[in-house]
């Protein structure tokens, strides 16, 4: 065993200590699948409290840190190895954390600032260059604190990889809870890490199928409140909402387009489910696909000019490609005898979807960077793996899977090497949806 | 209570019976309102379905059409139900059915719901080339979002791959 893999069996050992606790404490437990040996070390101190009143309920440092190691991009240094609390950029010596195999060192502080706010202040080092390369101040509210904790995650992040960070989104799914004929299932938005979650819509009939619009102040989904399937749009911060279609038959999988300026779907009016567009301010619908197989799923790539969606026209579902104007559809997944539910990323490259062998589903993510057929990568473990959502920076996939009879969400590296689950307390969770980015 | 008051009221009843009755008359295009049963049985030809017979008839009585994975054919054990519900249809032209379609919990949820829909509409189909009116019948998919088992393995998924045959009138 080389050093390397004795500190990397060290910090797996460690992460199974501490998952326990997190996961009493926060409703989340920490599954770390495998080290990262490309993964960049990073220390984050501990943020010294320098107000005159209460410090805030949240450890600004640990969301921090649990952010990092989420995105399998970091490997932070655990708590209990930092040796010295440098609060200042004068109280930091490089030797310390080069001993300690450190790249980047965060340190803080959190100051008072207006009545129920704070002021915190963070500076970022390179400790090979021995140089701060980052110093600046986010302020908020007290029950604010860890939004301002995944807008430092984001600043590092985008700082360090030269990609934005995408930690201060948000994620919608679905819940189900009770049995029988008696569940109740909600629309829930939380914070891309899983806490804060809020109700956007509860009913005793299945909702389905939330999608963002491209601002992020919308929700599009599917209930069957009515009946039978109808697709709502809901706005997010005044729970206004409209009844966008509610045809006989299937009224399924709404998309945004990139614009937000039409909503592809399914609708089965015509006696099969086919892919049309609507344009939402007219309301008028266009028809892009006309076969007797199941047409479903559509996602729009990210300029907007074509979309992708499952069809099983050649048997077994795979993923197709239509002009988003309308046109001839052409096979684009040619491995795996099932592959559905895409989601594209923003690249317009990477394509996660839930791919089926047998009994077992699985995500896997099509890189289409080289051209061709592209390569197939399966990224998560089984069995029962589906409805896959990109980050919006591309970094990390959500996805649902099954535990014990219940829906669980997790939340995997791109590539695959890092994963984290996310539990709710009480009944089975599914269909996640990554927002798109806040707008700056 | 003296005989001619007694008469008076059963006049009074008649009457009002009577107007009840004209003026109920339901629009032609709805069908005559569901009356309980008398004990006696009713006179008519014994092979002739009526609303009775949904609750106590052993072949009416099973409503659950099953499917094989990933399937929407109907498995020949089921032709026996498909055919006395096409006739019940056949013989009660006001009764209404949905038809729900459902799928175990594997593959996505979207392409479950068509593939749901598949199975409703096989078993629709299957009603319709027996008699059943086509207005008689509606098609609901639920995917996978109405499992009636939420276990994982192949004896829970057989009974979530489904049409429930449901009587709405």
């Amino acid at each position: 065993m080389t050093p390397t893999r004795i500190l990397l069996s060290a910090l797996l050992a460690l992460a199974f200590v501490l998952a326990p606790h997190r996961a009493q404490a926060q409703g989340l437990t920490i599954d770390i699948v495998d080290g990262v040996p490309s993964a960049l070390p990073i220390t984050v101190v501990p943020f010294a409290f320098e107000g005159s009143g209460s410090p805030p309920d949240t450890d600004v440092a640990s969301v921090i840190r649990a952010n990092f190691n989420r995105s399998g991009q970091f490997r932070t240094l655990p708590v209990q190895d930092i040796v010295e609390m440098p609060v200042r950029q004068a109280d930091v010596r490089y030797g310390t954390w080069r001993t300690l195999r450190q790249d980047f060192l965060l340190i803080g502080r959190i100051l008072d600032a207006d009545i129920g706010t704070f002021r915190v202040e963070f500076e970022l080092f390179d400790v090979a260059k021995q140089v701060r390369v980052l110093g600046t101040a986010v302020t908020g509210r007290q029950a604010e604190m860890r939004s301002v904790a995944h807008q430092i995650s984001d600043m590092v992040y985008e700082h360090i990889l030269g990609v934005r960070g995408a930690f201060w989104t948000s994620i919608a799914y679905v819940t189900a809870v009770g049995s029988g004929g008696n569940i109740t299932y909600t629309l829930m938005v939380a914070d891309a890490d899983g806490h804060n979650p809020r109700t956007v819509v509860s009913s005793r009939e299945p909702l389905m199928s939330p999608a963002w619009s491209p601002d992020g102040r919308k929700l599009a989904y599917v209930s069957f409140e009515s009946g039978n399937s109808a697709i709502w749009i809901q706005h997010l911060a005044t729970a206004q909402r409209d009844l966008m279609t509610s045809f006989r038959g299937i009224n399924g999988a709404p998309s945004f387009s990139p614009d937000g300026t039409r909503l592809a779907l399914t609708l089965s009016r015509d006696g099969n489910p086919e892919i049309y567009v609507m344009d939402l301010s007219s309301r008028q619908l266009t028809r892009l696909t006309t076969h007797f197989a199941i047409d479903t799923e559509p996602v729009w790539t990210p300029d907007g000019r074509h979309i992708i969606f499952t069809s099983d026209r050649a048997g077994k579902p795979q993923l197709y490609q239509v002009p988003a104007e309308g046109g001839e559809a052409t096979r684009i997944t040619f491995r795996g005898e099932y592959n559905a539910r895409p989601s594209i990323a923003f690249d317009g490259r990477r394509i996660a979807m839930a791919q089926g062998a047998g009994n077992v589903y699985r995500i896997a993510v099509l890189d289409r960077t080289l051209g061709g057929e592209g390569e197939m990568h399966l990224i998560s473990p089984g069995t029962l793996d589906e409805s896959p959502s990109f980050a919006p920076n591309g970094s990390m996939i959500l996805y649902a899977s099954r535990e014990g009879g219940r829906g669980v969400l997790n939340a995997v590296s791109a590539d695959g090497r890092v994963r984290q689950r996310l539990v709710l307390a009480d009944g089975d969770v599914r269909e996640p949806a990554w927002s798109p980015f806040r707008q700056r | 209570m003296n005989i001619s008051l007694r008469v008076i009221l059963a006049a009074a009843l008649c009457v009002t019976l009577a107007a009840c009755k004209t003026t109920k008359t339901p629009p032609a295009d709805e069908p005559e309102p569901v009356r309980p049963e008398p004990i006696v049985q009713p006179v008519r030809p014994s092979d002739v379905y009526d609303w009775g017979d949904l609750e106590t008839d052993s072949c009416l009585r099973q409503r659950v059409v099953y499917f094989d994975f990933d399937q929407s054919v109907i498995r020949p054990e089921f032709a026996r139900i498909i055919a006395c519900h096409a006739k019940f249809l056949r013989d009660v032209p006001a009764a209404q059915v949905t038809l729900e379609g459902h799928c175990d919990e594997r593959g996505s949820r979207e392409y479950n719901l068509g593939l749901g829909e598949r199975r409703g509409n096989a078993v629709g189909s299957a009603l319709r080339a027996q008699g059943g009116g086509g207005g008689q019948l509606n098609v609901v998919s639920y995917g996978e979002e109405r499992p009636v088992c939420t276990q994982s393995n192949e004896d829970c998924w057989q009974r979530n791959r489904r049409v429930e045959i449901i009587y709405t009138r």
